[in-house]
């Protein structure tokens, strides 16, 4: 079984919030920065994933910037999470630019999480590149 | 940060902060607060996100912050913002996430005394009767048509489903069910979010609780409300779940290229919105009604599940085991009111995101077995603390467009929670007190730990002492059980 809530994510760390939990993410470049954010909201639900078989599916999704973008991007990944009991911890971005993402996902499914996250929000949700990379601060409703 | 010297203290416990504070202010912020919670409020972003929420298109009268505030999304949990027609906006960040999140309260001729050795097989009972916790699903799965008559019918839905008493939706806000809610405005995918969760109660810092009626302030209203000292009542705690945080999230969404259209200038992404008379706008009004309504039938069938839990419990120790509902009410949600605003009535959407309506003595809107009263205003304390029932006045329909606080908010943050509170010995604590704790997940009850919220007792001070509402009754709590 695979336990994605064992420990935080590669350029992923929690950082402190009044009434919810949020995350600080870097990254090389924006498919990276969009694959950890993933790997860290399986690790602050605490989700385990079932042994093999192994699920296989290809996500579109658009937003009107790129902080709308990784809203959707998690979101979308929360609703497999609820919904189906499905998560992926190998993801590969196939093209992503400010408005479209395209990924192939691998995963399996849920055996158990620890934390309900309600929704993702744009709360003090900035995307920025500079020379030292991606960075993005995430703040999740729970 | 906002600094303290921006406010000018009008009366004993009002805080204002004038108009004129910040270009694009559309209407002074007043703040309720002794010196203390004052300070607890500029802790943290509760000031500022209620100064962007002042800057909004249409905002009238004043920003409205409650006691309890304290950070959220967009909007603080425990502000109030009114928006007049036909311009004002409607704001999904200014209802919350979990929308018609709120808080019934049921009343009972339960003496705690006759039944103190029972109180760890409620809890168990309650515990297992009400599914609660992460991924819980409820025992009455819904296809999408039920559901949709669910999101137009409320608490109507389970009555006529034998899940509700008679008088159950009197003694609701709104009757249980906002009329005009729209299904059809609601994502498929929300609604598949919602299906299987009807009667959960879910996590965090949602709860029932076992309480007993420690003190009664006003014999007149406790009678009436059939709160007797000495004897159990019990708190729901909870709202629309994943069905409506999911119709936020996509509104939240969807409103951002909305905003783009009509030309509206954001200080805040989470502050989105459309003019309410435009299609976006009536579009989240319908679909918010939905979730209201989703919830207001929700903690009706966890009431009918936890009547259960009381008669298998207790029949037989004592005479009468029965819960009489007192009220339910929300503490986030958006309504289309008349106010008073500079002498004249306004039609305005009222928003209260961790408020409540607290309409005083003679509203219309208010049961007739209360009106002579005022509504009764449910404010639930943190885990192992006090609850009140207060009544609201006519000082709040003045000053707060009928609203009041709704519980006390945090003053720490989960994560600190976590590291400074063990679940297990919080748990143990709580249990040397004589509280009985069911809980799915210890690290979460650490979370929802006493000392990472504000004083109850001081929150309601405030509100009785600035006029905004009065007390009932303090209720103590003796089985807590969550998710």
């Amino acid at each position: 079984m695979d336990d994605l809530s064992a420990s935080w994510p590669s350029g992923v760390e929690e950082i402190e919030h009044t009434a919810d939990w949020a995350m600080r993410v870097s990254a090389p470049n924006a498919s990276e920065l969009f694959r950890r954010a993933a790997m860290g909201l399986y690790h602050l639900a605490g989700m385990r994933l079932s042994a093999p078989p192994r699920h296989e599916r290809r996500l579109r999704l658009t937003g009107v910037d790129w902080e709308s973008l990784l809203v959707a991007w998690l979101n979308e990944l929360l609703f497999l999470q609820e919904h189906e009991h499905m998560a992926y911890d190998e993801i590969q971005i196939l093209a992503i630019d400010r408005e479209v993402l395209e990924a192939d996902l691998r995963g399996g499914r849920v055996t158990a999480w620890t934390r309900d996250i309600k929704a993702v929000t744009f709360h003090n949700l900035r995307v920025e590149e500079d020379a030292a990379g991606w960075r993005a601060t995430i703040v999740f409703d729970v | 940060m906002v600094p303290k010297s921006a406010f000018i203290q009008s009366q004993p416990y009002l805080w204002e902060i004038p108009a004129d504070f910040r270009p694009g202010m559309q209407v002074p912020l007043w703040l309720f607060a002794d010196d203390q919670l004052l300070v607890e409020a500029l802790g943290d972003q509760s000031i500022e996100q209620a100064l962007n929420v002042a800057s909004l298109p249409g905002v009238v009268g004043r920003v409205v912050v409650m006691p309890d505030v304290h950070q959220g999304y967009g909007m603080p949990i425990g502000g109030v913002m009114a928006s007049a027609l036909p311009n004002g906006i409607i704001s999904p960040g200014a209802v919350g996430y979990d929308i018609n999140c709120g808080v019934r309260l049921l009343s009972s001729a339960i003496e705690l005394e006759a039944v103190h050795g029972l109180m760890a097989e409620l809890a168990a009972a309650l515990y297992n009767d009400c599914p609660s916790g992460v991924g819980t699903k409820g025992r009455y799965p819904l296809s999408v048509a039920e559901l949709e008559r669910v999101c137009r019918e409320g608490a109507r839905w389970a009555l006529a489903h034998g899940l509700a008493e008679a008088q159950d939706l009197g003694r609701t806000e709104e009757d249980g069910c906002l009329e005009g809610a729209q299904p059809a405005e609601v994502s498929l995918r929300a609604k598949e979010r919602g299906r299987p969760q009807l009667g959960t109660l879910g996590a965090g810092n949602h709860f029932l609780e076992v309480d007993v009626v420690e003190q009664v302030f006003n014999l007149t209203a406790g009678n009436a409300m059939g709160l007797r000292e000495g004897c159990l009542v019990l708190q729901i705690h909870c709202g629309s779940r994943g069905f409506g945080h999911q119709v936020c999230t996509d509104f939240v969404q969807d409103l951002q290229s909305a905003v783009r259209r009509y030309h509206i200038e954001l200080p805040d992404r989470e502050l989105v919105c459309a003019p309410l008379e435009s299609p976006e706008g009536q579009a989240y009004l319908g679909a918010m009604k939905a979730a209201a309504n989703y919830a207001f039938a929700n903690r009706q069938v966890l009431a009918h599940l936890a009547r259960g839990s009381f008669e298998r419990v207790l029949a037989g120790h004592v005479r009468n085991t029965h819960l009489r509902q007192v009220y339910d009410i929300a503490h986030n949600m958006a309504k289309v009111e008349t106010h008073q605003i500079d002498g004249r009535p306004v039609k305005v959407c009222v928003h209260r995101k961790g408020a409540t309506r607290a309409y005083g003595p003679g509203a219309r809107e208010v049961p007739e077995e209360y009106r002579a009263l005022g509504q009764p205003v449910l404010v639930p304390g943190s885990m192992g603390t006090a609850s009140w029932v207060l009544l609201g006045t006519e000082a709040s329909m003045a000053l707060t467009f009928g609203s009041a606080c709704h519980g006390a908010g945090r003053v720490m943050s989960r994560a600190q929670a976590r590291r400074e509170v063990r679940g297990d010995r919080l748990r143990g604590e709580l249990e040397r007190r004589g509280i009985q704790i069911r809980a799915g997940s210890l690290p979460g009850l650490a979370e929802e730990a006493p000392q990472a919220y504000k004083d109850v007792d001081q929150v309601v001070d405030v509100m009785q002492r600035a006029g905004l509402a009065s007390k009932v009754a303090r209720l103590r709590p003796v089985a807590v059980v969550k998710g």
